[in-house]
């Protein structure tokens, strides 16, 4: 007989490459499928959020410059590291959602594999989107996609860990900073995701992950004048129209996407054109 | 010189005078700053806060960058610092070097800002390290270009070794040269002060020697103004006032990047000193950066959501 007493984990947040508590103090329960007490993760308030953009944008720019090879690099240490947690992740999705074993070992090779996928983006997104313009001058005229800026994100409550990457990634392939809110009743892979961003050479404040409730969340990223973008896919659509009420307010762009593909890249990217002289 | 009755002057009466000075509490000291940062100011307490605060803001810029362009444009954010918003309050003061004096306050006269103050940062700063002639014609330099403030260093070599008389004969001599024309400010460089007797010991030397104001810190030297520190010299200036019937200011200066720090630094001078010291010629604090948040966090409870640093201006 063993009187060893469980080490439970604190699930926390993590922004600006640290793991806070709240600052509201306040958790919230969460249950598994069978109701049965998991853990007590913590509930962000809008003041989370707001430390989070301030460390997203304070990130913004070193980011955006890593070249793309690094930013690859960095997008395939995170596969790594999640490949190397394997059994750990696998352990929380049965636990919280119930499926079978099989199951939650597919979400996690599948979002190894999406990590992968999008690494490979990071050096290619610009050459294929962008353009050589024909014009009427002895100029060349290129279109280049360029980063955003800040982007909020909401991740959609399943699945959980695989929901989390399609929401962080695409944004940061193209060079933003993220701020994310993760699925509300299966939110223990995505704090278990922060420890992998966390020794994945990945700069503090590019990747800040948020737990709590979505209706008190939202309406203050959608407000937010520093949020350049807001991607809404955890949202049910009902909700999509106040929503982007609110962002029309500050210009932010609101998308909701339904898979993953380049296209979810390019959303929080924009155009700029340069011009530039042809010499003899 | 009087100083107040305290002091003849001698050396001896200095000693004795700051030998019969209480020690500080230093675990004390630091417990009750903590405890006071937890005070939470939400609402119409926080607006007024945020006002109080930006009238209290020297407005700071001592780079060897600067350039006459730049200190115009401090100039102009001190005296409206949200153009879009005229019902926010001119700042107390810009605060730069000895040189830029003149532009500074040529400038604000040309804008309209004759009740912004301008300081000079003077005597050798910041370090302190240079002959008295040269202390004294920096800050007659600075005194005649127009400076209404002066902000002084003090030897901090000459405090820690124990010539506390030197460092009062300077300040005695540069309260001279200010004359009627200039408040003066001590700094202190409590980050090279190391402990809080030292802080407390040179607050009540420079306040007997003829400062209007004991500030913190140059803002070159890490820590600056902490809240144990500032706790510290509020209780000297508490103490001196109950000794003397005069009250003297207080600036703390450097670290103090945003609103909260603020607002910290204004529950302290209320419960410390008192509220008589709540006003922009009692207590001042030196900064840069946290004008742009004070304006972010007024913007944000007139609006109702989050402003963005694109929406003020770049320092």
């Amino acid at each position: 007989m063993s009187n060893r007493i469980d080490v439970r984990k604190t699930y926390k947040l993590f922004i600006n490459g640290a793991f806070p508590r709240t600052e509201s103090g306040r958790t919230y329960e969460v249950k598994n499928a069978k109701g049965v007490f998991i853990a007590n993760p913590c509930l962000a308030s809008r003041k989370d959020l707001k430390d989070a953009v301030v460390a997203a944008r304070a990130a913004q720019h070193g980011w955006n410059k890593a070249t793309a090879y690094n930013k690859g690099q960095i997008l395939y240490r995170l596969a790594e590291m999640l490949e190397g947690r394997r059994a750990q992740f696998v352990d929380e999705i049965v636990t919280i959602t119930g499926v079978s074993k099989a199951k939650a070992e597919k979400e996690v090779t599948d979002s190894v594999d999406r990590l992968v996928w999008y690494a490979g983006w990071t050096d290619k997104i610009s050459s294929l989107s962008g353009a050589l313009n024909p014009v009427a001058g002895p100029y060349y005229n290129f279109t280049i996609p360029e980063s955003m800026g800040v982007i909020a994100a909401i991740a959609p409550e399943a699945p959980s860990l695989l929901g989390l990457i399609d929401s962080i990634a695409p944004i940061i392939v193209g060079g933003n900073t993220v701020v994310v809110l993760a699925s509300t009743k299966a939110p223990l892979s995505a704090m278990s995701f922060a420890e992998v961003i966390a020794t994945s050479d990945v700069p503090a404040g590019v990747i800040n992950i948020l737990t709590g409730k979505k209706d008190e969340i939202t309406p203050w990223m959608a407000s937010h004048m520093d949020i350049d973008g807001l991607d809404v896919s955890g949202l049910s659509a009902k909700k999509h129209a106040d929503v982007k009420t609110a962002g029309t307010e500050n210009l932010k762009r609101i998308y909701s996407f339904k898979s993953a593909d380049p296209g979810r890249i390019l959303a929080f990217m924009e155009n700029k054109t340069v011009w530039h002289p042809i010499g003899l | 010189m009087s100083f107040y009755g305290l002091v003849d002057g001698t050396e001896a009466s200095l000693k004795k005078y700051l030998g019969s000075l209480s020690g500080v509490d230093q675990v004390g000291a630091d417990a009750r700053a903590a405890m006071l940062a937890t005070r939470s100011i939400k609402t119409t307490s926080k607006r007024w806060a945020i006002d109080t605060a930006i009238t209290m803001v020297d407005l700071t810029t001592l780079e060897g960058a600067d350039t006459p362009g730049k200190v115009k444009a401090l100039c102009t954010k001190a005296v409206r610092p949200d153009p879009t918003d005229s019902t926010v309050p001119s700042v107390g003061a810009v605060c730069v070097y000895n040189d830029m004096v003149e532009i500074a306050r040529t400038h604000l006269d040309l804008i309209g800002g004759q009740h912004v103050g301008v300081a000079a940062v003077s005597t050798a700063f910041p370090s302190g390290r240079a002959s008295m002639v040269v202390k004294i014609q920096d800050t007659k330099d600075a005194v005649e270009a127009g400076a209404s403030e002066i902000d002084m260093v003090i030897d901090r070599g000459a405090f820690l070794s124990g010539r506390y008389i030197e460092v009062f004969d300077e300040i005695v001599q540069i309260r001279e040269v200010c004359g009627t024309k200039a408040h003066l400010k001590v700094i202190f460089e409590t980050g090279e002060l190391v402990t809080y007797d030292n802080v407390r010991k040179a607050s009540f030397l420079a306040m007997a020697a003829g400062a209007d104001f004991i500030k913190t810190s140059t803002g070159k030297v890490a820590p600056a103004a902490t809240a144990p520190v500032v706790l510290v010299m509020l209780e000297a200036v508490r103490d001196f006032y109950a000794m003397t019937q005069v009250r003297i200011g207080v600036k703390p200066a450097g670290g103090i990047r945003n609103t909260k720090d603020a607002i910290k630094q204004l529950v302290l001078v209320n419960e410390t000193a008192g509220p008589e010291w709540l006003k922009p010629s009692l207590f001042r604090i030196g900064a840069s950066a946290l004008l742009n948040d004070l304006l972010m966090q007024r913007m944000k409870m007139d609006d109702g959501y989050y402003a963005s640093p694109q929406y003020v201006t770049i320092d």
